[in-house]
């Protein structure tokens, strides 16, 4: 009896790798990642710019998407939109605040599999105090093994966040009231 | 043109009235700007403004302050005391470091990502890219603050001329209007 249990044991840890998800941290050391934003300048174009420092793990299970979690957290400082006299109002209390609101970060409560490697990533994204739930519109990009002896799985996701929802004041214009955040995530698994 | 043991020329009083005028008018102009409105017209005019015109002035200051070196420097007033004598070389001293300050946190907001300054429409001010991290915020803050500093310093310079003027009735402030004596 005790052997069975011993050796089922010992199955059992062999095979839960495989059967579980698997946890993967956000590759922004080698920059396989990056959160950037756009949002319209006068209505007649679009501005871009992204969030350089930032951190996470998701973990992800192609058998069970619904599973994933996903974790990231964003040093709102910064934000590059390649201009450091734009960047340095952005930082202000104009709009991010950032000396007050020194971290902004998302945080899954649940993910949907709409199938063919799309998903709604549902959670909680913490911006400027202000913290709300968003919807996040993900694909997966792929998986699989890296050249180094590695193991990676991307995905891409967008999602539209109106200024005044997370209390910063939509001093822009009518037609630059909202930003849009386009995702790329690349993990390497643990 | 040249100053005298006992009076400033017209090099140094058209150097301080010159100076004087442009930073009261760069501090209104600076406290205004930052407040404007996207969609004022002069949202990016005022700006442009603002750093022609500083650039400017730090020409004219390294000009002033080399004039300084060469040129005699009038005496101080017999009628002041020791401590007067002291407090006035030390202000005027610090207030040339505060304008220099007030350039050099200017000048590198805006070049902070390598970025030149154009003056006047007419040529640019070559930038030298960053040299710190958060480069922007953190000459900003300086640029901010040295400003405060240096217009309440001149506030106080300003209201010891005028004391020494209308108080003292000595020769201090009319020096620096020109009067020959």
């Amino acid at each position: 009896m005790k052997r069975v249990l011993l050796g089922s044991l010992l199955v059992a840890s062999l095979l839960s790798p495989l059967a579980s998800a698997a946890n993967y941290t956000v590759d922004d050391k080698g920059a396989h990642a990056s959160i950037n934003f756009k949002i319209k300048h006068l209505g007649y174009s679009w501005l871009t710019g992204r969030f350089d420092g930032f951190k996470g793990q998701f973990s992800y299970d192609p058998a069970n998407v619904s599973a994933s979690t996903i974790n990231i957290e964003i040093d709102p400082k910064s934000i590059n939109s390649n201009h450091a006299e734009r960047d340095k109002h952005l930082k202000s209390g104009d709009f991010l605040d950032v000396e007050k609101f020194t971290r902004a970060s998302f945080s899954s409560t649940s993910v949907t599999d709409k199938g063919n490697g799309h998903m709604t990533v549902n959670g909680d994204l913490n911006l400027h105090g202000v913290s709300k739930e968003i919807s996040i519109d993900v694909l997966k990009v792929g998986e699989g093994k890296d050249p180094w002896g590695g193991y990676r799985a991307g995905f891409s996701g967008t999602v539209k966040i109106g200024l005044e929802d997370f209390g910063i004041p939509a001093k822009l214009g009518p037609a630059s009231t909202h930003v849009e955040l386009e995702l790329h995530i690349e993990g390497i698994r643990q | 043109m040249r100053n005298s043991e006992h009076r400033y020329g017209y090099w140094a009083v058209g150097f301080h009235w010159l100076s004087a005028l442009t930073i009261i008018g760069l501090f209104g102009l600076g406290y205004w700007m930052v407040g404007l409105d996207y969609y004022s017209g002069w949202y990016k005019t005022a700006p442009a403004l603002h750093k022609s015109i500083g650039l400017s002035l730090l020409v004219v200051t390294l000009c002033r302050m080399i004039w300084r070196k060469i040129d005699t420097q009038p005496e101080a007033l017999q009628g002041h005391t020791k401590l007067e004598q002291k407090a006035g070389h030390y202000t005027h001293h610090f207030l040339y470091f505060l304008m220099l300050v007030v350039f050099v946190s200017g000048y590198m907001i805006s070049t902070a990502d390598g970025r030149g300054i154009e003056v006047f429409e007419l040529f640019t001010v070559p930038g030298f890219g960053p040299l710190l991290e958060n480069q922007e915020d953190i000459a900003g803050e300086v640029h901010e603050y040295a400003t405060y500093l240096l217009v309440g310093l001149a506030l106080l310079h300003a209201c010891a001329a005028l004391k020494h003027h209308f108080i003292d009735k000595d020769e201090t402030l009319k020096r620096m209007l020109g009067n020959k004596r």
